[in-house]
């Protein structure tokens, strides 16, 4: 057993190790949107070393030993971030035994840490990355109750799963959907006075000596909720009916919680409060139809609306296969009226902020992860792709398994697998 | 001499009648027959009539003629419901309404050949789930048209994309799900309302991993609790089809006899073999939602057992792998963009899929199957453009146009009425604010019929429909 601990240790040290020899990398001659307070370069030469962006400048010299990624006439950019997904967690869902992102039963629905399930070989990570999303939200997307868990930021890079994590129990999730409400004592009465009472009765207590004993025992449930009542982490919240909505505006100024609103179809209706409440407001940008009766006055114009109200939009794809396809959202809601750069700060500075991981990823500037992609095309436009991706510092190659099956039937024949 | 009782029910044609009269003449001194029965009767007759539409002349605007042809700053004239002019040298008829078409693109409207808007409408309560028929794996004897809702207020989201008709299918639960109806996308208050005038019925069937997992276990189909398998869904298809024959042939001794002056009692109607007998005769296409490319190999060739052609195979996502064999069968491949994964049998979906499929001589449409889907069947054929270019192929813009409306003419039985520019045809236009492959770009007019049921820059006047009345929300722009 020893023997195996000493094993383990010297694998994981190995893994350490070829994590952190990342090479040096200049991308030269693109056109750089920096998401910061460089704006646009042309000719641009961002420099990355150490996983790290070293510098962003017009045209400047490369150092020698700096391999070149020749970007001329392309644009460059920060990688993207999916603000909801279950990335990691799930995978093919009907009877595959390989999907961890929906769970029946739990000790605790609050305490559970989507992060100890992380698998970075899901084949939906590749396919996500090369489409120039390198960081996501992921999270449970169902319990047997209302609540969600303790969901993560992840990058898209390389590593095993644990590497992956950027921030790990960033927020405990909360879903007041139909179906959760109903699973959850069927009533919006049910589910918003247990969210209150959960918070309340983990908030300590002035310290009566007879509680002493029985608070040394490890509640991961409560340390869930006390991170959030202490500010660590935020309750990330599903809904999308108006009166839903107006309900965790006064959740957070009672408990003084950070609340992060998802899907919240009837958010426009009042843009206004969320903006002086400071919620942000994560918008699957093509949900535009009352697909129940919590969400009649869905439209394409809520990112828009609320953008323009000062409220901080992030933005999805749809679930985990078409996180990928948030850009193609994004490009919905400029063509309703979202200026381009802020539909581009929507898949970038936005999440960093609201998912507390601004010091270290959101704009094309010195210091930050190197989470790059050189692009083909405005990044926007759905006719555009990237010609490079690096994540934290890494070229990661522009293969996945929908490419490797392309290139096997470009030109079909009768017994293709034999044409390796 | 007996006389011939005036028939009540309508006859095939009056050759029929005057054989029969003949035969009856012959044989004389038989009992008096009864009036010949006929199987098929259009029991749900379209009462669609246009809108009323002004004469319209588009100018100064770019065009894809839907059959992969481009004009630059050309004009179309609208006229009585039809395209009555399309060129570059056109002037505007006095009268006509003039449309300046600077910067923007017109283009035969969106044709989507799978929806279940209306069968699976919004609000999607379960009181509105009707889509799916189970209870058994052949359930040929329904009609979606009989759960269309015209209120769902998706039909009116999807003319915002510039979706101008579609085929309402009945779900995948079934092997053989039910008849499809093709509609208009216009306001109704019927479904008959909204019937495409003369379009042949369409027939839902469904491959793979959906019959075997609903009937399987028995929930659904508790007294057979088949099929279980791929082999049990093909077995079930053989047997349709096999009972269809002898249905046929049924009917067929009936004419014969009565033809023959005998006094014949007609076999009893059954309504899922009606439909079958449809297929077997032609009269219905086949709309076969089929994943994996095995799968579509073997319906390939159990429609050439029983003599029909598959029309469609919808959500090939592995339609790349046998484009050739599609070609050959003359088959339609109905495709998402770059859907994939959210199954196994959709596992290796690819985003070359509908170039790749194109590239071969095969039929390529881009489908929806979903009510926000719909909304964007542009965007969907751009990306998939995009992706097969830049894998190396060479297909144009104005080509990929086909993909959305004159390949699913076709696949519906519609392509002489709509699907392209072509004089003549439905005047079933989209005016488009920019090149309708950009993202950036919307449907600024529909036109179905010559009739504006959309306008982006006219909100009030755009439909609501009676659900949304009273409603949050109500008359925003969506």
């Amino acid at each position: 057993m020893r023997q195996l601990k000493s094993l383990l240790a010297a694998t994981a040290t190995l893994a350490l190790s070829v994590s952190v020899s990342a090479e040096d990398i200049a991308i030269t001659g693109g056109t750089a949107y920096t998401n910061g307070g460089s704006g646009k370069i042309e000719n641009a030469t961002v420099l990355v070393s150490d996983g790290k962006i070293k510098t962003v400048q017009a045209g400047g010299e490369v150092p020698s030993g700096y391999r070149v990624i020749d970007a001329t006439g392309k644009w460059v950019t920060t990688g993207l971030m999916v603000s909801g997904s279950a990335l990691g967690l799930d995978g093919v869902p009907s009877n595959s035994g390989v999907n961890d992102a929906t769970v029946k039963k739990a000790p605790s629905t609050i305490a559970l840490d989507a992060t100890t399930a992380l698998n970075a070989d899901s084949v939906i990570i590749p396919n996500t990355r090369v489409e120039g999303v390198t960081r996501a939200v992921t999270g449970f997307q169902s319990t047997s109750d209302f609540w969600l868990g303790q969901g993560a930021v992840i990058h898209l890079g390389n590593g095993e799963g644990q590497d992956l994590v950027v921030r790990g129990k960033a927020f405990v999730g909360v879903s007041l959907s139909q179906g959760s409400i109903a699973k959850s004592g069927d009533s919006r009465a049910v589910v918003l006075t247990a969210l209150d009472t959960k918070l309340e009765g983990a908030k300590e207590k002035p310290s009566g000596d007879d509680d002493k004993k029985k608070s040394d025992k490890p509640d991961p449930e409560k340390d869930a909720l006390k991170r959030v009542l202490s500010g660590d982490a935020s309750l990330y919240v599903e809904a999308s009916r108006k009166e839903d909505i107006l309900a965790m505006i006064r959740l957070k100024e009672k408990h003084g919680v950070d609340v992060i609103l998802s899907g919240a179809e009837e958010a426009w209706m009042v843009a206004d409060k969320l903006a002086a409440a400071n919620i942000p407001v994560i918008v699957n940008a093509m949900t535009n139809l009352p697909g129940g009766f919590d969400t009649l006055g869905a439209t394409m114009k809520n990112a828009v609306r609320l953008n323009a109200a000062g409220v901080k939009v992030g933005f999805v794809g749809s679930g985990s296969n078409n996180a990928r396809l948030m850009p193609q959202f994004a490009g919905n809601a400029v063509a309703n009226g979202m200026p381009w750069e802020d539909a581009m700060a929507a898949m970038t500075t936005n999440p960093a902020e609201i998912f507390g991981i601004a010091d270290s990823y959101g704009t094309l500037a010195a210091g930050k992860d190197a989470d790059v992609v050189v692009w083909d095309g405005d990044p926007i436009e759905i006719s555009s792709s990237p010609d490079a991706v690096l994540i934290m510092g890494e070229e990661i190659p522009l293969v996945s398994r929908q490419t490797k099956l392309r290139d096997r039937y470009m030109a079909p024949s009768r017994s293709p697998a034999f044409n390796r | 001499m007996i006389r011939l009782k005036k028939d009540r029910t309508a006859l095939r044609s009056a050759l029929l009648v005057s054989t029969m009269s003949f035969a009856l003449i012959a044989c004389g001194g038989e009992a008096e027959q009864g009036a010949f029965v006929e199987r098929n009767v259009d029991a749900f007759a379209s009462t669609y009539t246009p809108l009323p539409s002004e004469t319209t002349f588009i100018t100064n605007v770019s065009m894809y003629d839907g059959k992969g042809g481009e004009i630059e700053r050309g004009s179309i004239l609208m006229e009585g419901g039809k395209i009555k002019a399309v060129g570059t040298d056109l002037t505007a008829p006095d009268g006509a309404k003039v449309i300046d078409g600077t910067g923007k693109w017109v283009t035969p409207g969106i044709i989507d050949v799978h929806s279940h808007l209306g069968v699976y409408p919004s609000p999607s309560t379960g009181s509105h789930s009707d889509g799916n028929e189970v209870g058994e794996p052949v359930t040929a004897d329904v009609w979606a048209e009989h759960s269309n809702w015209p209120q769902d207020p998706g039909y009116m989201r999807a003319a915002a994309g510039g979706v101008t008709a579609l085929q309402l299918l009945p779900g995948s639960a079934n092997l053989i799900g039910g008849r499809s109806a093709t509609i208009k996308n216009v306001p109704g208050r019927t479904n008959q309302d909204m019937k495409f005038p003369g379009a042949p019925y369409g027939v839902k069937f469904a491959c793979g991993e959906n019959p075997k997992r609903v009937y399987g276990g028995g929930k659904n189909n508790p007294i057979l609790a088949r099929p279980h398998t791929r082999m049990g869904n093909v077995a079930g298809f053989r047997q349709a089809f096999a009972d269809g024959q002898d249905y046929i042939q049924r009917w067929e001794q009936y004419e014969r006899d009565y033809k023959a002056g005998k006094n014949v009692v007609p076999p009893k109607r059954d309504l899922k073999m009606d439909t079958i007998a449809g297929i077997l005769e032609g009269e219905i296409i086949v709309h076969n939602h089929c994943y994996r490319a095995d799968d579509m190999g073997t319906m390939l060739d159990v429609a050439k057992e029983f003599g029909f052609k598959i029309g469609t195979f919808h959500h090939g996502v592995e339609s790349y792998k046998i484009a050739d064999r599609l070609r050959d069968a003359g088959t339609c491949s109905a495709m998402w963009a770059d859907w994939y994964g959210f199954k196994m049998e959709a596992f290796d979906g690819i985003k070359e899929n509908i170039p790749l499929v194109h590239n071969a001589g095969a039929c390529a449409i881009v489908h929806s199957d979903d009510d926000i889907g719909i909304q964007r069947l542009n965007q969907e054929a751009a990306k998939a453009l995009a992706d097969g270019n830049k894998a190396g192929l060479n297909i144009s813009k104005a080509t990929a146009w086909t993909w959305l409306s004159l390949n699913p003419a076709k696949s519906l039985g519609v392509e002489e009425q709509t699907g392209t520019l072509d004089v003549g045809k439905d005047a079933d236009v989209v005016l488009w604010s920019g090149n309708p492959f950009s993202v950036y770009s919307q449907a600024e007019i529909t036109f179905v019929d010559g009739a504006v049921v959309f306008d982006r820059n006219n909100p009030d006047s755009n439909p609501v429909s009676d659900f949304e009345l009273g409603m949050p929300g109500e008359g925003d722009t969506k």
